[in-house]
């Protein structure tokens, strides 16, 4: 099954479900509150997960490591390898 | 030079790691890769082969590739060019063809990969017997130097997106330093039709679905110390047009 389907898959039973209970499809005489409560659920869950990606990515973003004695070492390195590179006898 | 190295660790395990470097227009940065790749092969003790793919570059690669052969031996390095300059896969395939290792690495020629973390590769890969060891600048200490605001937050929010619409079991889905097995590798190149970002991306997409086992080493990433990394509204669209492909078939 590829990532499509599953996912066409899982939201088409969140939505199944939500119908059921907002609708009442199977009349199986929910109380009112349940119905209320279920109808928005679905805006409820968009909204959250977009908080969810944005706090995600911004936290991820503010604590990307930033390498600086990763590049300042490769630049010592590079130092080192052009000297010996040069005693080795490499003509560039 | 035997005496050189009985001081080495021994490292009889019989395993060879065949180092593929596809390169066009790198003259400036494979000298400084190959010190660097024996720099630290010579330090762990393990055995290697490093393969030069040129794509025919303009600025001499290959002459510079020649005088390196020369310094450090025809075992160590292979010069396996082509005459025109071909896609990332093919010249993967091509250098495949060619390498005598049981372990195949790749990486970029650029020095935006540091050699030294190819012993933790290494390490991580005999821990777990793993079938690829990926490379992730998402986790750990992995990280990255020379990115502005803008394109971490398009680095991690790409990732994001690719992470939740595929669930691939590794954190760094676009990174191209990674360590195959190279059964493994021959039968993910031969399965695998996307180019750039996408490519790499693709591997790591196929690899879960044929089961293959996945281990992942942080790394930091230095963006180009020569030349110019891009990263354009091209380079964008075609990401996305490649995420939307595999979402769809994988």
């Amino acid at each position: 099954m590829t990532k499509l389907l599953e996912w066409l898959l899982g939201v088409s039973l969140v939505l199944a479900a939500w119908a059921v209970v907002s609708f009442d499809l199977l009349e199986l005489r929910l109380p009112q509150s349940y119905r209320e409560a279920a109808w928005p659920m679905p805006l409820y869950l968009l909204v959250s997960f977009g908080c969810y990606s944005l706090g995600t990515v911004g936290y991820r973003v503010a604590t990307f490591n930033d390498c600086d004695e990763a590049s300042a070492e490769l630049l010592g390195q590079i130092q080192e390898a052009k000297q010996d590179l040069r005693k080795k006898g490499l003509k560039i | 030079m035997a005496s050189r190295k009985a001081s080495q660790p021994k490292r009889d395990s019989g395993d060879k790691y065949s180092i593929l470097l596809p390169t066009y227009n790198e003259r400036e940065n494979l000298p400084l890769i190959v010190w660097l790749l024996v720099k630290y092969f010579g330090e762990s003790g393990y055995n290697y082969e490093i393969i030069v793919i040129d794509d025919g570059s303009p600025d001499g690669t290959l002459e510079v590739a020649e005088q390196l052969q020369k310094i450090y031996g025809e075992d160590k390095i292979l010069l396996r060019p082509r005459a025109t300059k071909l896609g990332l896969g093919t010249a993967y395939i091509h250098g495949i063809k060619h390498a005598t290792g049981n372990f195949v690495i790749i990486m970029d020629a650029d020095l935006s990969h540091h050699p030294k973390f190819i012993p933790e590769f290494i390490k991580k890969q005999k821990e777990g017997d793993y079938d690829l060891v990926s490379g992730t600048r998402y986790q750990g200490n992995g990280g990255v130097y020379g990115w502005d605001l803008r394109r971490k937050l398009i680095s991690r929010g790409a990732n994001f997106l690719s992470q939740v619409l595929l669930r691939p079991g590794a954190s760094d889905l676009t990174g191209s330093f990674r360590l195959y097995k190279k059964a493994v590798l021959e039968s993910l190149v031969e399965r695998c039709v996307s180019k750039g970002y996408v490519f790499q991306m693709e591997m790591i997409v196929r690899a879960r679905q044929l089961n293959y086992t996945i281990g992942e080493v942080p790394i930091s990433f230095v963006d180009r110390v020569y030349g110019e990394s891009k990263l354009g509204g091209n380079e964008i669209v075609s990401f996305v047009k490649g995420l939307i492909t595999l979402f769809a078939t994988t």
